[in-house]
């Protein structure tokens, strides 16, 4: 690696949104999609609330936004590292393929709904529908999360370190979801399942990645799908 | 009157209320235990563009010469907001339609008719395949409540983005395919387990209201670079304040679906009982559009019971930009055809009224997951009577126009047309044939 180019790859490239149109910052993010040359490093200064901040990325790049966001933060995120040093509307990371997103504050309803894989982490408590309609995607809150967290949530996992609120889990399909804190209640068709061993190790294995080190497995508890739902039967009909 | 020994079948009287079909659902309900599902769309009559007529050029108007002087059919939709709006050369497009509901052949040859012919096809709740890209020139992706099959590649090689709202066979109501028709690749595809019945959400998991929905679109403008048209599409209901409010949303186009409109699985009291039809939808939605100041810059395009080229012109002439088909693309495709019909009676019902395309045993092989079944429909036969059959839709819209003495199908207007009924009259708010009187608006002479 040449000189010019290992100053490319630790360079930060700094975007003020103060004076910087979104437009102008998405579209360049989007320009190193298919492994374009450019920088790899990004923050991005004054976010303000914006919506749609960094959203449809495609490429390895590692942003930092410093400060507070609006909806759909990293939405549809692939292949790149967010991390939001501040709070973040609905919507967060919804429907993410890959990567990881961050967030050190609290986040709004909907965060990573429809995900289809990566990792969203949140530092704070998630409002509602935490996970809603979840494909794959893994997602760790350190606080609590709201009502109707995980709802019809298909594949992935979902963990909770504080408190879960009302209809946990409500018409859920395949995916897990583990919970340290209190349910308020569970969903339609969501219950309580044993926490074996394997559970035990994947959830070390989330912990792990999402940078939380001093809690135990063992004090979760894990909810998942009694599948009555799944074919009609009118005697199941709620 | 009946005795014991002579049977007169003519003294049998059939009630009105109770008739046969009643009679039946509600014994298959005390046997089943499970709403009536199926597919197709409303059975029941309903106020149409069958109920309006064109008033043809004669000594106040001039009309066009048959099929040689110049009828332009082309529409732009997009023209609002995105860099690159869809440019049709028919007024015809084909309506979403999902993988899952339909056989992939069945999607191949839609995407072949379309593209024959210069117009559209969209994807459906399960997401985009290979092969409907590959042969749909222009092919528009649905954002559904479900979100199955969405991803963000796929979003970026559609032409265009269509958020779904609703349907006009269930406005309010989300989808639902069968366990029966989920098979590995349609499991696959909507991250599900095979064999389950997959119910697809109400409601969009990342916004409510029209605040939100206005965030949305600009998010995924800004995934896609402002380049694609978004279109909001709404089941009929409250027409006028949801044209307005996909309107203040951003929306570069309206689809605008009406109770007739088909679907693949639904619950029956669903189908026959929620919505308004497309006739009053159409003026309803014009009217809004023309409020704003904003008719033909954001498109309306209609659907629901849009079998022929005179629905095509009647629609267009009420204030649409395109119709879309669904129900007839289907039947174009050799569903419900006759030359099946020792088929249908296996499985318990007759070409002309087969509807349960919910099942997976069509035996045309276009509402199935059957391999087999699959397998008997030619996507290139099919893809050929789909051409055939938007070429006729178009050429009588043609016909009709220019004998009205229009030079572009979207010159037809209004004041064409007169109404065969009185609720057809107040729907369409145009006169009663004869008459200079449309029920509900004042001042008329």
């Amino acid at each position: 690696m040449s000189v010019a180019e290992a100053a490319e790859t630790t360079a930060v490239e700094v975007v003020d949104l103060a004076t910087t149109p979104l437009r102008e910052l998405n579209q360049r993010l989007h320009d190193l999609a298919g492994g374009a040359d450019g920088p790899r490093r990004w923050r991005i200064l004054t976010p303000n609330g914006a919506h749609a901040v960094a959203c449809g990325i495609d490429a390895e790049l590692d942003v930092v936004i410093e400060g507070h966001v609006g909806y759909y933060c990293a939405g549809m995120n692939q292949l790149a590292t967010v991390r939001v040093h501040g709070n973040a509307g609905p919507g967060l990371a919804e429907n993410i393929t890959s990567g990881t997103v961050v967030v050190d504050g609290n986040a709004s309803q909907s965060a990573g709904a429809t995900g289809r894989g990566g990792l969203l982490v949140v530092h704070g408590d998630a409002a509602a529908r935490c996970g809603i309609s979840m494909k794959g995607v893994d997602i760790v809150v350190r606080g609590s999360v709201g009502h109707l967290s995980g709802f019809m949530a298909q594949t992935g996992r979902l963990v909770v370190c504080g408190d879960a609120g009302e209809a946990l889990g409500d018409s859920i399909y395949e995916a897990r979801v583990y919970v340290r804190g209190e349910v308020s209640e569970l969903g339609a068709d969501c219950v309580e399942k044993d926490l074996r061993a394997e559970h035990r190790a994947e959830l070390a294995e989330l912990l792990l990645q999402a940078g939380i080190d001093d809690l135990e497995p063992s004090d979760f508890r894990r909810y998942g799908s009694a599948r009555r739902l799944y074919n009609f039967h009118v005697d199941n009909a709620y | 009157m009946a005795t014991m020994d002579t049977h007169d079948p003519w003294s049998l009287r059939e009630s009105y209320l109770y008739d046969r079909t009643v009679i039946a659902e509600i014994q298959r309900a005390a046997r089943e235990g499970i709403y009536d599902i199926r597919g197709f769309g409303a059975k029941r009559r309903v106020p149409h563009f069958d109920d309006l007529l064109f008033l043809g050029a004669s000594i106040s108007r001039y009309p066009l010469e048959g099929y040689r002087e110049r009828c332009d059919t082309d529409v732009t939709l997009g023209t609002r907001f995105a860099k690159k709006p869809l440019e049709l050369k028919i007024p015809v497009t084909i309506a979403g339609m999902s993988f899952g509901a339909l056989s992939a052949p069945a999607k191949e040859a839609l995407g072949r008719g379309a593209s024959e012919v210069g117009t559209s096809t969209t994807t459906g709740d399960g997401g985009m395949t290979p092969e409907e890209r590959e042969h749909s020139k222009i092919l528009v992706y649905q954002v559904l409540p479900s979100r199955y099959g969405m991803n963000p590649d796929d979003l970026r090689k559609a032409d265009a983005i269509e958020i779904v709202v609703g349907q006009g066979a269930k406005p309010g109501g989300g989808g639902m395919l069968l366990g029966h028709k989920i098979s590995d690749r349609v499991a696959e595809m909507r991250n599900l387990p095979r064999g389950i019945d997959q119910r697809s959400a109400s409601r969009h998991p990342d916004w409510t209201g029209p605040d939100d929905l206005e965030i949305k679109i600009g998010e995924l403008r800004e995934i896609t670079d402002w380049e694609k048209p978004v279109f909001v599409k709404i089941g009929a209901t409250r027409t006028y304040y949801d044209v307005q409010l996909a309107v203040k949303a951003g929306a570069d186009a309206i689809v605008l679906d009406g109770m007739q409109g088909g679907t693949a699985a639904t619950q029956d009291v669903f189908i026959e009982h929620v919505g308004i039809p497309t006739l009053p939808a159409v003026r309803i939605a014009s009217d809004a559009l023309q409020e704003l100041g904003l008719h033909r810059q954001v498109q309306l395009i209609v659907s629901g019971g849009i079998r022929t080229g005179a629905d095509v012109a009647k629609a267009l002439a009420l204030g649409a930009d395109a119709v879309s088909i669904g129900t007839a693309a289907l039947i174009a495709m050799g569903d419900n055809s006759p030359e099946l019909e020792e088929e249908y009676a296996k499985i318990g019902s007759a070409a002309g009224f087969y509807d349960d395309w919910q099942a997976g045993r069509d035996p045309a092989g276009i509402s199935t997951q059957d391999e087999e079944l699959a397998a008997r429909f030619d996507p290139l036969l099919g893809g050929r009577r789909i051409a055939n059959y938007l070429r006729v839709l178009t050429l009588e819209a043609q016909t009709l126009a220019r004998a009205c003495g229009k030079s572009h199908v979207h010159n037809l207007e209004p004041e064409d047309l007169v109404a065969l009924t009185v609720e057809a009259a107040a729907m369409a708010r145009v006169p009663l044939a004869g008459t200079s009187w449309i029920p509900g608006v004042d001042n008329q002479s």
